[in-house]
């Protein structure tokens, strides 16, 4: 973290799930439409965390439709209502850039116990 | 105009109502102090002098702790003029400006000294497009190209564009709008980038 990232810790969100690259996630996303707002769920695993302080982001990868989604979303923005942590996985990377090039089954992740 | 004189410490983001990220600068500016009212009778023109700072006595030479004393404040690092300060007559020497003469959403002029890049070429300095990059081209790709005409005017005509060196050079930004301000720990956030590295001096303005 840097200093200026340290000044603006106060903005921080505390109640964030503790959950890493492997772990299957539901991010309770908040969708403007107009004036109306809604939550949309995007779940799907967590393929990389980056950043540090308000900077930190995080990748969810989903299979939708055959094809491959992901979203990339900041992990202390308010438009996230809740992040849910549905499964622990097991991976030996910190990024998971290999499952982009795997499909179905060579694409599953072992549980973590 | 209210004006203030600041440390620039770096960048973060921060986040809206609506949930948009905003990229800020973070500045610690002020407690800044009034070292000297200029006036037109004395010094032939209007403007105070700000400190910001503080630094011990034993680094200061006798002439500036001098200067400090008859204000009545502290030893301090960095002076600036300021002109056409709001309200000049109701100002005392020695008075204490804050950042919260600040306030969230407004519009400031910022200003500093822009990172020094050394000597560079014309492409990086002044926008060039540089040379072709195909058609048997061996040297040519950063070139400058022309810089002028034949046996007529027999010159390179003044303020060329050239290599050179480039930065360091005073940059005023206007319009930058003030996002945050923390007025316990002296700090503001303005939005988008500001001239200078980190812990370079700034000067806000309104």
């Amino acid at each position: 973290m840097n200093r200026a990232d340290a000044i603006v810790v106060g903005e921080l969100k505390t109640d964030i799930p503790d959950f890493a690259a492997g772990d299957t996630v539901a991010v309770h996303a908040k969708v403007r439409e107009g004036n109306k707002e809604r939550i949309q769920i995007f779940e799907g695993v967590v393929i990389k965390r980056k950043g540090g302080g308000t900077n930190a982001t995080f990748t969810v990868r989903k299979i939708s439709n055959g094809v491959g989604v992901e979203r990339v979303f900041p992990v202390h923005s308010p438009n996230i209502d809740k992040i849910d942590k549905i499964r622990a996985g097991k991976v030996r990377r910190a990024k998971l850039y290999y499952l982009r090039e795997l499909r179905g089954k060579a694409a599953r992740i072992q549980e973590k116990r | 105009m209210a004006g203030i004189i600041g440390k620039k410490i770096g960048m973060t983001r921060v986040f809206n109502e609506a949930g948009k990220s905003i990229p800020v600068t973070v500045i610690e500016a002020g407690p800044c102090f009034i070292t000297q009212i200029k006036s037109k009778k004395v010094d032939g023109y209007e403007a105070i002098q700000l400190g910001f700072d503080e630094k011990k006595e034993k680094n200061t030479t006798k002439p500036l702790a001098k200067h400090f004393s008859k204000a009545g404040v502290k030893p301090l690092r960095i002076l600036r003029e300021f002109r056409n300060f709001q309200e000049q007559e109701k100002l005392s020497l020695g008075g204490e400006i804050t950042v919260d003469t600040f306030a969230e959403g407004e519009g400031v002029v910022v200003s500093g000294i822009s990172k020094g890049k050394g000597f560079q070429g014309v492409m990086k300095r002044h926008g060039f497009g540089g040379g072709q990059q195909t058609h048997g081209q061996s040297d040519r790709l950063r070139a400058p190209g022309s810089i002028g005409q034949s046996s007529y005017p027999s010159r390179v005509f003044k303020g060329m564009k050239m290599p050179g060196r480039m930065g360091g050079d005073k940059i005023t930004l206007k319009k930058r709008r003030v996002i945050k301000v923390i007025p316990e720990k002296n700090l503001i956030l303005i939005e988008g980038a500001i001239p200078g590295s980190v812990s370079s001096i700034v000067t806000i303005k309104r």
